[in-house]
């Protein structure tokens, strides 16, 4: 199959960047996106150009690395699909697909398609984890977790930290992550002791990168490629409130 | 934000849960931890989250909510346009003299004036600083800052989501319009009178008055939709998938019963049913 890609290309970060049009033929339909993308590049080498720049590392759709929005959609149109895990067989024959990095003012563009999502690390210094002493693992039987609350972990750290939400959100909110990496310690007992202040230290620091408010509109768990659901920021913004009511945090 | 120190002495389990504390503590040393062993992250974060959008979300809910009660027990007394005049007019003398003697005339209105006064002026507050700093997260485009001309309307957005800024602006505008038309008799198109009633029938006798009505329930209508489920949702009440689906169905009973209702008595008098 033949596809005409128009995708961003910029130099650096302070490079004004534009939309620039390229055509790929004889595509095998079970390529996976981020292999049409390696046949354009080596296009592009083979011609002398500069190959596109972007973002990718396990390609099984767990590492979070990948970051492109395909026609206007973060991770394109598959439901519970990263980039990565997207195949040309759900394009057809002569389409025009649009590729843009994610657009949030806190993931500057590094290059191309390449965004720095330093922001979500920086969230996650702020009060992603539990204090815990090192040195030899504990009896994994010593706390006894309940199967429903594990599960609820479970699903809240699934989240590979993509950064999709932001990209899909029209405030540009990144609490769809922050409320997922919150749950994920919060719904354990090992992450008790320092909810309150994680929820408050997390949403400071989310503030301070510049994300916006959420406003439920829900365009994040639509694109999010591991289904993290809405009620996680719901869960946050109640642990918030739970933290600003009690006096000792 | 905490940043850990570098180790001083590495920790084991064969601590008591008070030196482990202690220990926590000598490696951060700009944590502290409280008597009841709560762990409070830095100083300043409790004011800081006081005004982070999470907080102005949570403002912005219960000041919504509590706009949303007065709009239901104003719509159950618009209703009573349907008893007649004496009765529409006795249930608004009536309002001005609840509470007596305890509290002066038209105190308990005052109160409630009062109320929905800071209730507007707080939801008002939060929602432009709210706006700005979405405006800000997004270069200034929100959902349109994409270059592609596709999907603009994203995946599962719903009109009345796309219209809450606006949509609130309208009918923030409409408010000051009802007041100084059928509250303070200022604008009367149909002419003015001392009673409350006659000042329904005579208003919502000409078509432009009931049309300017009808668009204004409507935005208001979608504002509810939206406003109404992330209002439960920013105050934590969206627990789980099965909720989420539960509270939109709430707000659009909410939206449409208030809709319907304060819809009823214009449409009813423009018939001529009731005159």
């Amino acid at each position: 199959m033949n596809v005409t890609l128009r995708i961003w290309r910029q130099h650096d970060r302070h490079a004004a960047g534009r939309m620039v049009s390229y055509g790929v033929e004889s595509i095998s339909p079970d390529m996976s996106f981020l292999e049409m993308l390696d046949v354009l590049n080596e296009q592009l080498t083979a011609a002398g150009d500069d190959p596109v720049a972007f973002d990718n590392d396990c390609r099984e759709g767990i590492c979070g690395m990948c970051s492109l929005v395909i026609n206007g959609i973060a991770h394109g149109p598959e439901e519970l699909t990263a980039s990565c895990q997207l195949y040309m067989r759900h394009f057809t024959d002569g389409d025009t697909i649009d590729i843009e990095p994610w657009r949030s003012p806190s993931f500057p563009i590094l290059r191309d398609l390449i965004v720095d999502r330093s922001a979500f690390d920086r969230i996650i210094q702020a009060g992603g984890y539990i204090s815990a002493p090192t040195g030899a693992a504990p009896d994994a039987a010593a706390m006894l977790v309940p199967k429903k609350d594990a599960d609820r972990a479970f699903d809240a750290a699934t989240c590979i930290g993509c950064g999709a939400c932001v990209a899909a959100c029209p405030n540009g909110s990144a609490m769809l992550f922050t409320g997922a990496k919150a749950t994920h310690l919060g719904a354990l007992p090992q992450g008790q002791l320092e909810r309150n202040s994680r929820a408050l230290a997390m949403v400071n620091q989310h503030d301070a990168e510049g994300f916006g408010g959420c406003t439920e509109i829900g365009e994040c768990t639509a694109v999010c490629p591991v289904g993290i659901p809405l009620d996680m920021i719901s869960r946050l913004n109640g642990d918030v409130l739970s933290a600003l009511r009690d006096n000792t945090t | 934000m905490s940043t850990m120190s570098t180790a001083t002495a590495p920790l084991e389990y064969n601590y008591t849960y008070e030196e482990h504390l202690s220990l926590l503590l000598a490696r951060c040393p700009d944590r502290s931890y409280g008597e009841d062993m709560v762990v409070s992250n830095g100083a300043g974060q409790r004011s800081r989250a006081l005004r982070s959008s999470a907080s102005l979300h949570a403002a912005m809910a219960v000041s919504g909510l509590i706009m949303v009660l007065f709009l239901l027990a104003h719509m159950y007394g618009n209703l009573k346009i349907f008893e007649g005049r004496e009765a529409f007019d006795g249930y608004s003398g009536y309002l001005r003299e609840v509470g007596e003697p305890l509290l002066p005339r038209v105190g308990a209105l005052w109160i409630i004036r009062v109320v929905l006064l800071i209730c507007v002026l707080v939801h008002i507050y939060a929602a432009f600083t709210l706006w700005h700093r979405s405006r800000s997260a997004t270069a200034g485009k929100g959902g349109w800052r994409y270059e592609t001309t596709k999907n603009r309307r994203g995946v599962q957005r719903s009109y009345a989501s796309f219209t809450m800024r606006w949509g609130g602006v309208i009918v923030g505008l409409f408010v000051i319009y009802h007041l100084l038309h059928l509250s303070a008799d200022y604008i009367a198109p149909g002419g003015a009178s001392p009673s409350p009633y006659q000042r329904m029938v005579n208003g919502f006798s000409i078509w432009w008055v009931v049309l300017s009505y009808v668009i204004a329930l409507i935005a208001l209508g979608f504002h509810l939709r939206h406003g109404v489920w992330s209002a439960f949702a920013s105050l934590g009440a969206n627990s789980s998938v099965a909720r989420r689906r539960g509270l939109n169905q709430l707000a659009t009973v909410v939206a449409l019963l208030i809709l319907v209702g304060f819809l009823i008595p214009p449409l009813v008098i423009f018939a001529g049913w009731v005159r």
